[in-house]
């Protein structure tokens, strides 16, 4: 298992190029527009670090998120989430370039394979920007009523991140 | 503008926590060590990112959506009887599910707008079955979440995609919970 995750890039790539060659597909040139279109991602993401990364450090020098994390710590507990993960839950259903900056960030700092680097990053893979993805489909269906989207959808992100956490513990327990 | 209010909720919280702890000179630093950590991060994810990123697109274009759609259809079925009578909406709704099930936001987004556009005709009001395709997109239902394992391979986590199980998990029951509330809420007509 352990050598077949060492080799999964590398296998990847194969299979996938392999597959597009199998359909007479342009292999290079699909990993072309697919790198291209990593960058472009990657070109959204950057002014979110840019911009939040300071701030964040900023609260952290001046105390206020050792405060903050103490007066949330309750809630956290109440939800079953490191406290430290609380800021992705503020953020993520607004900006996706933001969550993922602020996930970066824990990641970076307690370490990718930490409990709160693991949590973090199954938050960001199991919940969507949501409001940003409910004001442009309805914006563009001309739907003014959304009726009872919005809760239903919060509801969905709210067990993505309890369910985040609850996973992270039993699949990685510490 | 929410993202603007937060912003300056952190700003006036760490200005605040610094002067009453007595080191408000820490701050100017700690905002240049930021910045610098920010750039530093981008770097070292550029390079998983944009690799993993190509790795999508391939398989893609490998035909691997057409498989999967054809997979989904009798699921899809169900959840949108309405809307799968007509053709093209069809079409347009197994694009987005199997482009978000590939990760590849960007391309999921485009064909979920125009499924809803074509849902929504002229009126005003969203129709059950609108409701369910915005919330299917807001549970994040992703195969691959490649960003996710980018991120994770660049800040060298020993075998990144080791979380997928906890996102299937996680996502599934988020999508669970919604579609739920979604017929439980179905009478809610305002």
């Amino acid at each position: 298992m352990a050598q077949l995750s060492a080799l999964l890039l590398p296998l990847a790539l194969l299979g996938v190029s392999l597959a597009a060659v199998a359909r007479r597909q342009d292999a290079y040139s699909a990993l072309l527009a697919g790198a291209g279109e990593g960058l472009r991602t990657l070109a959204r993401m950057l002014p979110a670090l840019l911009v939040l990364l300071p701030v964040v450090q900023m609260l952290q020098a001046s105390g206020a998120a050792e405060r903050l994390c103490k007066l949330l710590q309750p809630l956290a507990r109440a939800l079953g989430i490191p406290a430290e993960t609380l800021p992705i839950l503020l953020v993520r259903p607004l900006s996706g370039s933001a969550a993922l900056a602020v996930g970066a960030d824990l990641m970076a700092t307690h370490g990718p394979d930490s409990p709160i680097g693991r949590t973090a990053a199954v938050m960001l893979g199991s919940t969507e920007t949501t409001f940003y993805t409910v004001s442009v489909y309805f914006g563009a269906a001309g739907v003014r009523r959304t009726r009872y989207a919005v809760p239903a959808a919060l509801l969905a992100d709210l067990t993505g991140f309890v369910s985040a956490a609850l996973f992270t513990r039993i699949f990685f327990p510490s | 503008m929410a993202m603007s209010w937060i912003l300056v909720g952190m700003l006036l919280l760490s200005l605040a926590s610094a002067l009453l702890g007595g080191q408000p000179e820490a701050l100017s630093q700690a905002a240049l060590d930021g910045a610098q950590r920010a750039v530093q991060l981008g770097l070292s994810l550029a390079g998983p990112i944009c690799l993993w990123s190509a790795v999508g697109e391939t398989m893609q274009r490998a035909g691997l959506s057409e498989s999967l759609a054809r997979l989904l259809a009798p699921a899809l079925r169900r959840l949108f009887p309405e809307a799968w009578r007509d053709r093209r909406t069809a079409g347009y709704l197994s694009a987005n599910v199997t482009a978000n099930l590939l990760g590849l936001g960007n391309a999921a987004t485009p064909m979920g707008i125009q499924a809803a556009r074509r849902m929504a005709g002229r009126q005003t009001a969203a129709s059950d079955e609108l409701c369910r395709l915005v919330v299917l997109n807001t549970a994040s239902i992703q195969l691959l979440p490649t960003t996710v394992a980018a991120l994770r391979a660049g800040l060298g986590a020993a075998a990144p995609f080791d979380i997928l199980p906890a996102v299937w998990l996680s996502s599934g029951s988020a999508l669970t919970v919604g579609l739920a509330a979604c017929r439980l809420l179905e009478r809610w007509r305002s």
